[in-house]
């Protein structure tokens, strides 16, 4: 292969990209020419099926957090009465209150759609999808047939889950982690009958989804690197899609398992999770299964899930704060190997969760060790990012704030992850708003900042244009401290020992004290979902009306996604694959700015970052290179 | 049209540092993940064994006679795998056959075994021990049926096409057409493995 000439030069407008072009230069017209559909609808570019995913996963966004305004206004404002609920619920909030059997079913579709449909197939579906194949130097994906199929699989999921929200009974409202006897038995309450069989199927095929594109990520990764593109010189995004999708391809299997167990329950009469119980006053024939064996299935995928969301936010923002830091990644192979670190210790830390049920204290005690064991993966990280913006030249753009409010976010979250992580106090803990505090903020809204940060910061890539920062820094402010207003409070709550899930607080004496603290709770959370869709406004306005991109490379990074062109056509280079010749964070270094990956070494130069040229201008030097 | 016309041209100027066809990789990871699932629910049932009220039962002979179909066919599709790699046509479309036939009869000797188990009083809905086995065989003939139709598929093409040779030929020109038979004795190979796993785990666990 030849040398690469440096294709910053090239700029192409919409061109339909392809490998080589030599054979079909007496081919006849529109060998090339895609339609509308082929172009846009069934798309097999990588750059438009991570589009696709962003779309999809902001739409869900917006109606999980409005479920979420919806639930948080019946906890702020108990007896007060809603119009507005009535218009979007019809009967299930008659006369603007919202039913209790509705209130749980909000609470489960809240949690079903953040962590499935926006957290998992919008953050890394999104990014997986868009970045992998850029950032490698590869065309697209190992099967792009297979990565459209992925994403029309959640289109059926999503629709399945959609249609669950209009049918008579109501969508599943047993929570999202639908645990027997409450999911298995369609008797037992207006969710667990159709809306429940209809989660299922939904989550079966959303199962499919995340596995036909994790193959598709780990086999690019792998497989389709491009000249020169050694494993530690990916960039720390790359390294964290793929452990993703690991963790995704080793834990979504189990749970698909665990839900083909709970239809046989439901539809066949078998008894996995179904030991002799009574539903209004009659025996059933069930006999002797175990629903905590479901919870182990469930956990087994669901621990792991948290990963899943948050290690794409961790890549992004390792990458976000390196560029607009001008500084290399602090620790990079450090980074790598706490990442591969969490992706194992996430497999042995299922049960804490479980601590709640009836599990051996002894068993638990090592569920205990690997959970606390996930702090020190974490810390490095935690210190990495923070020394990467020591003495940095930082640029305080959209993009960067999110990535150093995602840092924030994660201390705060994981400390309370330590207190948590110990049976003894997760046993007081565990039911009540302590917990809600913990995971929103270590992994909601941390990976919210995280595809903030991503979506500022590759829209330039993705449509061409700049979203407007003036609204961007409104956004970040305002979610900042509402982010805190939300949660910060619900510690409190939980500590006083105020239980999660219930409907309606004021008929408990303990806890109607709490009553001012939950209307500023959903006032907080209010003013965050509007700011939020400003964000939204500010997306699609920027899509059309943004600034234009004028030069190749905007951040003056190094990767190898900012060497395609302004609007790269699929195939994503004209011409040949650049090669790499250097690790992707030579930043402020040599006296220069920054080099991009596809420079050539100087003479005497080492690709080497272990020893100590994470410092500025520390680098085995060579004076005048360039 | 012009996807797919694309699409071949992904591979030449990539660099492949593994050296394994994407398409033959894709498949490990694919069946890393179907292992995943097996091993979820195996040990769902080694969790519930372990509590009390667990009915033992012997497994039925059908289901051993199935594992030796699926054996024998493994060998038969391995050597469709050599036939086609030496153009030996007629070769190639009899293990081809046989193996598609040895595949059919594997699902008729677990639905005789599904039989045999209801004749001694093990049901579907009756104590979990019995459950698992119908869920999980139930699971493993639904992957078998997802390897027959594809073996149909090559079958017929191979009747089709590979009669004239210069058809051959260009179909063995596209990189990703020519793995076609060897993804489908690996997948193949797998489901026979699983079986012989799953039928020793239920008699030996």
């Amino acid at each position: 292969m030849a040398e690469l000439h440096n294709p910053a030069i090239e700029v192409g407008h919409d061109t339909h990209v392809h490998g080589h072009d030599h054979h079909h230069g007496h081919d006849d017209h529109g060998h090339h020419e895609l339609n509308f559909i082929e172009k846009y609808i069934f798309s097999q570019d990588h750059k438009v099926i991570g589009k696709q995913f962003l779309f999809l996963g902001m739409a869900w966004a917006i109606v999980g957090g409005l479920f979420s305004i919806f639930f948080r206004l019946q906890l702020a404002w108990p007896d007060e009465s809603f119009p507005i609920l009535e218009w979007f619920l019809g009967s299930w909030a008659e006369g603007g209150k919202l039913s209790a059997e509705f209130y749980y079913a909000l609470v489960t579709m809240h949690g079903t759609i953040l962590v499935f449909f926006v957290l998992t197939a919008g953050l890394s579906g999104t990014f997986s999808n868009f970045l992998i194949p850029l950032q490698v130097g590869a065309r697209d994906m190992a099967s792009p047939f297979m990565n459209m199929l992925s994403f029309w699989m959640f289109v059926l999921s999503s629709c399945v889950m959609l249609f669950s929200l209009f049918i008579q009974t109501g969508p599943a409202s047993g929570g999202w982690t639908a645990y027997p006897p409450l999911s298995a038995l369609p008797q037992a309450s207006l969710g667990s009958g159709l809306g429940m069989d209809l989660w299922l199927i939904s989550i079966a095929l959303f199962i499919v989804s995340v596995a036909l594109g994790g193959l598709n990520y780990v086999t690019t990764v792998i497989n389709m690197r491009t000249k020169g593109m050694d494993f530690f010189r990916m960039p720390l995004t790359v390294w964290a899609f793929f452990f993703t999708a690991i963790i995704g391809l080793l834990s979504f299997p189990v749970l698909f398992g665990a839900a083909i167990l709970l239809e046989f329950d439901r539809l066949l009469g078998t008894s996995f999770f179904l030991s002799d119980i009574y539903v209004a006053g009659e025996a059933l024939q069930h006999s002797g299964g175990s629903p905590i064996l479901f919870q182990h299935l469930f956990w087994f995928l669901g621990h792991p899930e948290v990963y899943i969301i948050i290690l794409p936010a961790m890549g992004i923002v390792s990458e976000v704060m390196s560029v607009h830091s001008r500084k290399p990644i602090f620790g990079y192979k450090a980074m790598v190997f706490s990442i591969l670190g969490i992706t194992i210790l996430s497999f042995i830390v299922w049960a804490h969760h479980m601590f709640m049920s009836g599990l051996n204290p002894f068993v638990a005690s090592i569920f205990v060790l690997f959970t606390l064991l996930i702090a020190v993966p974490s810390a490095i990280k935690v210190f990495n990012w923070i020394t990467t913006l020591w003495r940095g030249s930082i640029r305080l753009n959209p993009a960067m704030l999110f990535a150093i409010g995602f840092v924030s976010l994660f201390i705060s979250g994981g400390l309370t992850g330590i207190y948590l992580g110990n049976s003894t106090l997760d046993i007081q803990l565990h039911d009540t708003y302590y917990v809600v505090a913990h995971f929103h903020i270590v992994m909601g809204l941390a990976a919210f900042y995280g595809m903030f940060a991503g979506i500022y910061h590759w829209f330039p890539k993705m449509f061409g244009r700049y979203m407007n920062s003036s609204m961007g820094y409104v956004h970040f402010y305002v979610t900042l401290v509402g982010s805190y207003a939300i949660f910060w409070p619900m510690h409190y709550l939980g500590m006083s020992g105020v239980p999660r899930r219930y409907y309606d607080f004021s008929v408990f004496d303990q806890f109607n004290q709490y009553a001012d603290l939950n209307k500023f709770i959903t006032i907080a959370a209010i003013i965050v979902f509007a700011v939020n869709i400003l964000f939204v406004f500010n997306f699609f306005y920027s899509i059309f009306n943004g600034r234009k991109v004028t030069v190749l490379n905007p951040y003056g990074a190094t990767t190898l996604e900012w060497t395609t062109p302004i609007h790269p056509g699929h195939g994503n280079w004209v011409g040949e694959i650049p090669a790499v010749h250097r690790w992707p964070y030579d930043y402020s270094i040599n006296g220069r700015d920054f080099i991009p990956q596809t420079e050539a070494l100087g003479a005497g130069e080492v690709d080497d970052h272990d020893h100590g040229s994470d410092l500025p201008n520390a680098g085995s030097a060579i004076p005048g290179k360039h | 049209m012009g996807t797919l016309a694309y699409k071949k041209e992904i591979l030449p100027d990539n660099i492949q540092p593994f050296k394994v066809h994407p398409q033959k990789f894709a498949l490990w990871v694919g069946i890393s993940v179907l292992c995943m699932a097996f091993a979820g629910l195996t040990s769902a049932y080694l969790v519930r064994k372990a509590a009390p009220n667990w009915q033992e039962f012997i497994m039925p002979t059908q289901f051993i006679l199935s594992a030796v179909l699926m054996m024998l066919s493994s060998i038969t599709i391995q050597g469709a795998v050599w036939a086609f790699k030496r153009d030996k046509i007629a070769l190639y479309n009899a293990t081809l056959f046989i193996s598609l036939a040895l595949g059919v009869s594997f699902l008729v000797s677990q639905y005789l075994g599904w039989m045999a188990l209801e004749q001694r009083g093990v049901y579907l809905n009756g104590n979990p021990s019995g459950s698992f086995v119908y869920v999980i065989s139930y699971l493993h003939v639904a992957h078998v049926i997802g390897g027959i139709l594809p073996m149909m598929i090559a079958l017929v093409r191979s009747l089709w096409l590979f009669g004239d040779p210069a058809k051959l030929a260009a179909f063995k020109t596209d990189n990703n057409k020519r793995v076609g038979i060897e993804l489908l004795a690996t997948y193949w190979h797998f489901v026979d493995i699983l079986w012989i796993y799953l039928l020793l785990f239920f008699m030996f666990s």
